[in-house]
């Protein structure tokens, strides 16, 4: 008994944790500090689904968390950050939408995945529960970064970010198959072949990774 | 597996896997567009085969019942017809330089990786598989979006690349409820993956669960199916790729996420308790529907009118299934053959005449009955095929979507003719600058390829005038099996 409530509240605290990094990914300014924010947010990650394999005795889940942790917390903010280097892009962030604004949705967002999910699990346990309407949320704020930001390489960072919820949310789920994990990594391994190949051939052609230079050369006017 | 024993299901995986492995190290043009037309034309003959050979058993992974037969039979048609169209498509594409060599050889590697990926998302019965799937077919088709590397592919493909993989987070999410709902009562891991395991014990799946997951898959393979308001990736992604890949996003990559729309609307179904996804889809299909047909009067880009004209089509078709019931869900099965037909056969024709005039702007063409009168004419035929007009395929399907929503919603049906109408007068009216007049623009001859047009054509008449008795009770025991 005394081991179960521990399992539960570490893996609620390391969840939580997700979801507060995921905020503070919101009021990030600059390049820089996002994605150093974004391998915070990759390690806990990695520390959640090491101790999900630990509780749920699925030693297949430690894979998961090594590769979170290897590739996600540590090649691609490396990588970002020498692209961002290279490339020589605007440090700042331009955001479509002001800091306060930002955050206020987000709250909105964590409370409505908290009352869907809470509602919604109503029997499944008490563990899952937690774990599913925290991924949910950092999924919605992953979401939030992608749609305040203008700049390419932010975006592809809230969208890592919501690839994490979805990691959260699929070790927390006991005993999924490994076919989805799998997956799970190997898609963001595609994901970020392919927006590799994208900041380069932008680099072909614009000197800016700003997607809202990208509006401009529209083939149709609105 | 021996070869006394032909395994259509592993031909129609393996062929075009394999001949992905092989075209990416290939060289040369001819060699290519030709071995890719033979591995689409083998694929194609062994998706055939599944009409005769005695189905595998539903296992963990594969699944082969009434309903995918026909979604890969139609997948694999129109990729061996695309194949066709392409060789001579991009064989000018050489020629004016917007493609390399290197590029084309990449080109055919990923559109046997996307038939792939189509025709596995079709025959896995694994929800995760699927979603696997289906996310190799889009990838697949970002990158290719984004092959001409101009700033207008390149903003098409991050805006599809962007939208598609948050429609994809979503669905992910949501078939991961799907599993939280079936661990109680299937167990635990593989099997509360597999559909026919699924669909067996979904009556007593926690009915709050399954509805908050359905919202999110509906979410999620509705962005890919193009519905609006989520439909915003679709007209860029078809306007800046290459037309072979416009004719497969329309024909065939749209159908591939109606497909999982589907099957998880067949689980939800299952449940007594699960609130009924029809209204949602009816509601979704009409927005689509109306929304779609008024943008078609703004289009100055040919390639975008039709994929406005995909939004509105893949509208109509969801609303059919939304509504349910046999007639529907007949109208709306043989609604998505013949709109992947047509609208295929439409983008072949667009593919020359963009390449013959060398813009899309649709002012600047003019009178091609004139100048290119088979081109010309089998474009006219397309587009009134399309438009819903008698006696072909389309207006069908539509007379009976439309007859079968006034004989139990007629509120509804005057939305759907509504939209149907103003639908069919924005086609009319591009159809008459840009066929007929004073033709404008180069009068170079075409070196094209018609037959792949004028096959799909002709079964799309074929359908409209005559559909065949198998072929109609096939599509009934499907209509069944959607509920």
């Amino acid at each position: 008994m005394q081991m179960h409530s521990l399992a539960f509240d570490v893996s609620h605290t390391l969840a939580g944790g997700l979801v507060l990094i995921s905020f503070m990914m919101l009021y990030q300014d600059r390049l820089y500090s996002l994605l150093n924010v974004f391998a915070l947010h990759a390690v806990v990650l990695a520390l959640s689904v090491a101790w999900q394999a630990f509780v749920q005795h699925a030693p297949h889940l430690y894979i998961t968390a090594a590769i979170a942790l290897v590739f996600k917390a540590i090649v691609i903010p490396v990588a970002l950050h020498r692209i961002v280097k290279q490339l020589g892009i605007h440090r700042d962030i331009e955001s479509a939408v002001g800091i306060g604004p930002t955050m206020l949705a987000g709250m909105a967002l964590v409370a409505l995945s908290m009352v869907l999910m809470l509602r919604v699990t109503a029997e499944a346990d008490p563990l899952a529960r937690e774990d599913l309407a925290f991924a949910l949320s950092v999924v919605l704020l992953g979401l939030l970064v992608m749609v305040t930001r203008r700049n390419a390489v932010s975006q592809v960072v809230g969208f890592m970010s919501l690839e994490n919820g979805l990691v959260l949310a699929a070790t927390g789920a006991k005993g999924m198959p490994l076919v989805v994990e799998i997956s799970v990594a190997f898609s963001i391994l595609i994901a970020f072949i392919v927006i590799g190949i994208f900041l380069f051939r932008i680099r072909e052609r614009f000197d800016s990774v700003d997607v809202s230079a990208l509006d401009d050369y529209r083939g149709e006017r609105r | 597996m021996s070869m006394a024993s032909f395994d259509p299901v592993t031909a129609v995986l393996l062929i075009p896997i394999m001949s992905a492995a092989l075209l990416a190290v290939l060289p040369g043009y001819r060699l290519t567009a030709r071995l890719n037309v033979v591995a689409s034309l083998f694929t194609f003959a062994s998706a055939l085969s599944l009409f005769v050979i005695e189905r595998p058993q539903p296992g963990p992974y594969v699944l082969v019942d009434d309903l995918n037969v026909v979604f890969i039979v139609l997948n694999t048609f129109v990729g061996f017809t695309t194949s066709i169209f392409s060789a001579s498509y991009i064989a000018h594409e050489l020629e004016t330089g917007r493609l390399t060599p290197v590029y084309l050889r990449f080109y055919h590697a990923m559109y046997q990786t996307m038939m792939f990926g189509m025709n596995l998302a079709f025959v896995s019965n694994n929800i995760g598989l699927m979603w696997v799937a289906v996310e190799i077919a889009t990838l697949t088709t970002v990158l290719m979006v984004g092959i001409y590397r101009t700033h207008a592919a390149l903003e098409a493909a991050w805006k599809y690349f962007i939208l598609g993989s948050v429609g994809i987070a979503f669905a992910l999410f949501g078939t991961i409820l799907i599993y939280m709902a079936a661990r109680p009562v299937v167990g635990e891991g593989q099997d509360g993956m597999v559909w026919t395991l699924l669909m067996q014990h979904a009556a007593a799946f926690d009915p709050a669960l399954l509805n908050v997951a359905f919202i999110f898959l509906f979410l999620g393979y509705g962005t890919k199916v193009g519905l609006a308001p989520l439909h915003a990736w679709l007209p860029d992604a078809h306007a800046e790729g290459p037309t072979p890949i416009s004719a497969v996003l329309s024909g065939l990559l749209l159908n591939v996420a109606l497909y999982a729309l589907l099957r998880f609307k067949i689980l939800l179904a299952a449940n007594p308790n699960a609130i009924a996804p029809g209204p949602l889809m009816v509601t979704m299909g009409l927005v689509s529907l109306i929304f779609a047909a008024f943008m078609l009067y703004r289009r100055r880009d040919i390639k975008r009118l039709f994929a406005y004209s995909s939004i509105e089509h893949m509208g109509i078709i969801v609303f059919a299934f939304g509504m349910g019931g046999p007639l529907a869900n007949f109208a709306g099965l043989l609604h998505m053959v013949m709109h992947s037909l047509t609208k295929s056969a439409i983008f072949y024709a667009v593919g020359h005449i963009s390449q013959i005039k060398g813009t899309q702007r649709i002012s600047r063409i003019r009178g091609l009955t004139v100048t290119h009168p088979a081109l010309g004419w089998g474009f006219v035929a397309g587009v009134v095929a399309i438009a819903g007009l008698p006696p072909l395929g389309i207006f069908m399907s539509e007379f009976l979507v439309v007859s079968s929503t006034f004989a139990r919603q007629p509120l509804l049906a005057i939305a759907l003719v509504f939209g149907l109408l103003l639908a069919f007068g924005a086609l009319m009216l591009r159809l008459t600058s840009v066929a007929f007049g004073e033709p404008r623009g180069s009068k170079a001859s075409a070196e094209a390829s018609y037959v792949p047009m004028f096959a799909h054509l002709s079964l799309v008449l074929g359908a409209g005038i005559y559909l065949p008795a198998p072929l109609v009770i096939w599509f009934q025991n499907v209509a069944r099996l959607l509920g």
